[in-house]
């Protein structure tokens, strides 16, 4: 028989089975990861290698200016399999099967966050590992590394339960899909591609403002191993924000999606 | 007699659509208890909230001795539900998805309990290979085990054969029985006279919302006239004669 544990204890250890299983299924379907590392890619070169040489971005060597807003769109491909899977669960009778078994309610949406970020952290490090080998230098120490690490993992999550939040409100696999594509166009709208001074008034004020800019200026500072400043506190509060919010929206629309 | 299973006045709309007014019955334990009704007549309404998918607005239900509303926890640790859909995850293999239910149920033995099922359901062959390439007897197949793989007391089995060829459904005929001998309690909902006959200790009819007749096949037989005598041809049926030709005919 089973015992009983409390809830708090079965949150983790039952999310971390749901993360398996959804890793599990993903790897078996190497297509959605694919993607996420073939799209930044080709943009990257596109930039890098085709538009780089009559970008003028100051200081900078353009392929080290653009590579944290690669990142993002990176995370924008990656999160997409996230929305599908989700809006899949749903509309299967598997979801009536975990919902009528004695386990922690969130564990099914957590299971496929936790599994998303595994998936978005490899897409960044195959992306990262291609810009280098088109001659992005990053000066980072390794302390900056893992500072990078955590800003980044904290977006992940952030645009992944926005993603879930997707795949609960979407009707169809298809529509739950294609709504993370703002997500990769909104990085061309913030300092990731251009410095935010050249661009028209009501979009540089946009771009100045959204939270991409501060996470991708942090990124950036951290990486070439510059003063990050009070961009960082800005970037960090940015993503723990979206996530709270997010994340209490998700759940609320799971648990009245079925009542 | 001791009932797992209590129901008493349930009454569940939406909206403005009444679709349970005002359902009772109770089922006793280890018997096999079929909800009959046509599509609509509110078999899956009352399946979903005996397994705590949904409150009722009237009335209430007891599962295993405990309140679905108030004591949701204890009554899914002694059911389980295998729903109109096949709930496998197409994406896992057949062992794959027995020893996720089981790793979720905290079962010491899962691995084990899962080769046991596989064998048990026929699926030994077929263990490594995905759901998804499994045919509809098959996943039901699975599906049913993944049920079974917490040793629940009680199994709702809500319309387990719609959409299934002849073969399957005897096969999931023969395993419905087979858990009612081992001592579990199933409810279960269909469309199919045929199926409630076959397999059900008590059936009762659900129709517009409420229960119009109820009890064994014998008791509901003496509401009607007494069975006239007459003399006709039996003509095997063409499911007779499909499953002659197939060569698989269960001698039931």
């Amino acid at each position: 028989m089973q015992t009983v544990k409390s809830p708090k204890i079965r949150v983790f250890s039952d999310s971390w089975v749901m993360s398996q299983r959804c890793l599990t299924t993903s790897l078996r379907n190497p297509d959605a990861l694919a993607t996420a590392i073939f799209v930044p890619a080709i943009v990257m070169l596109l930039f890098g290698l085709i538009f780089g040489n009559v970008m003028d971005v100051g200081d900078y060597n353009y392929i080290d200016f653009i590579v944290p807003g690669i990142i993002l769109q990176t995370v924008a491909q990656a999160v997409t399999a996230a929305a599908i899977s989700v809006n899949n669960d749903m509309n299967k009778g598997i979801a009536d099967r975990f919902r009528s078994m004695p386990i922690a309610k969130s564990a099914v949406l957590t299971g496929h966050v936790l599994a998303a970020v595994m998936r978005n952290i490899i897409a960044t490090a195959v992306v990262v590992g291609v810009a280098v080998s088109i001659g992005f230098r990053p000066r980072a120490g390794f302390a900056d590394w893992l500072l990078i690490a955590g800003l980044l993992i904290l977006y992940m999550l952030a645009v992944t339960w926005i993603a879930v939040i997707c795949g609960l409100a979407a009707k169809t696999p298809e529509s739950a899909g294609t709504m993370p594509f703002l997500l990769f166009v909104l990085p061309y709208i913030s300092s990731g591609f251009v410095p935010v001074e050249t661009m028209p008034r009501a979009l540089r004020w946009f771009a100045e403002n959204q939270p991409m800019t501060s996470i991708i200026d942090s990124t950036r500072a951290l990486m070439l191993d510059m003063p990050a400043g009070g961009g960082l506190r800005t970037a960090l509060l940015w993503s723990a924000g979206i996530i709270a919010v997010s994340f209490t929206v998700a759940v609320q629309i799971y648990k009245r999606k079925f009542s | 007699m001791e009932h797992i299973i209590t129901v008493t006045d349930l009454r569940k709309s939406f909206k403005r659509l009444h679709v349970l007014k005002g359902v009772s019955f109770s089922i006793p334990k280890g018997s096999i208890f079929a909800l009959l009704g046509s599509n609509g007549a509110g078999k899956t309404t009352a399946v979903r909230i005996l397994s705590t998918l949904s409150e009722p607005d009237g009335g209430m239900a007891s599962v295993c001795g405990f309140d679905t509303v108030r004591e949701t926890e204890r009554v899914r640790e002694c059911i389980s539900l295998t729903g109109q859909y096949a709930a496998v995850d197409e994406g896992l293999t057949g062992r794959e998805n027995l020893r996720l239910i089981g790793r979720l149920r905290r079962l010491p033995d899962a691995g084990q309990r899962a080769d046991e099922l596989l064998a048990a359901f026929r699926l030994e062959d077929a263990a490594n290979r995905r759901a998804s390439f499994y045919s509809g007897g098959m996943r039901r197949r699975l599906d049913i085990a993944m049920s079974l793989m917490g040793r629940p007391r009680v199994i709702f089995l809500d319309e387990p054969t719609t959409g299934l060829d002849p073969e399957s459904r005897l096969e999931v005929w023969k395993t419905v029985k087979a858990l009612a001998d081992s001592g579990t309690t199933i409810l279960l909902t269909t469309q199919y006279l045929e199926e409630a006959e076959q397999l059900a200790d008590r059936i009762a009819i659900l129709h517009d919302g409420k229960i119009i007749a109820e009890g064994t096949l014998d008791e509901l037989k003496k509401l009607f006239p007494p069975a006239e005598k007459v003399y006709i041809e039996k003509q095997p049926t063409l499911e007779d004669i499909f499953l002659a030709i197939i060569g698989k005919k269960e001698s039931a």
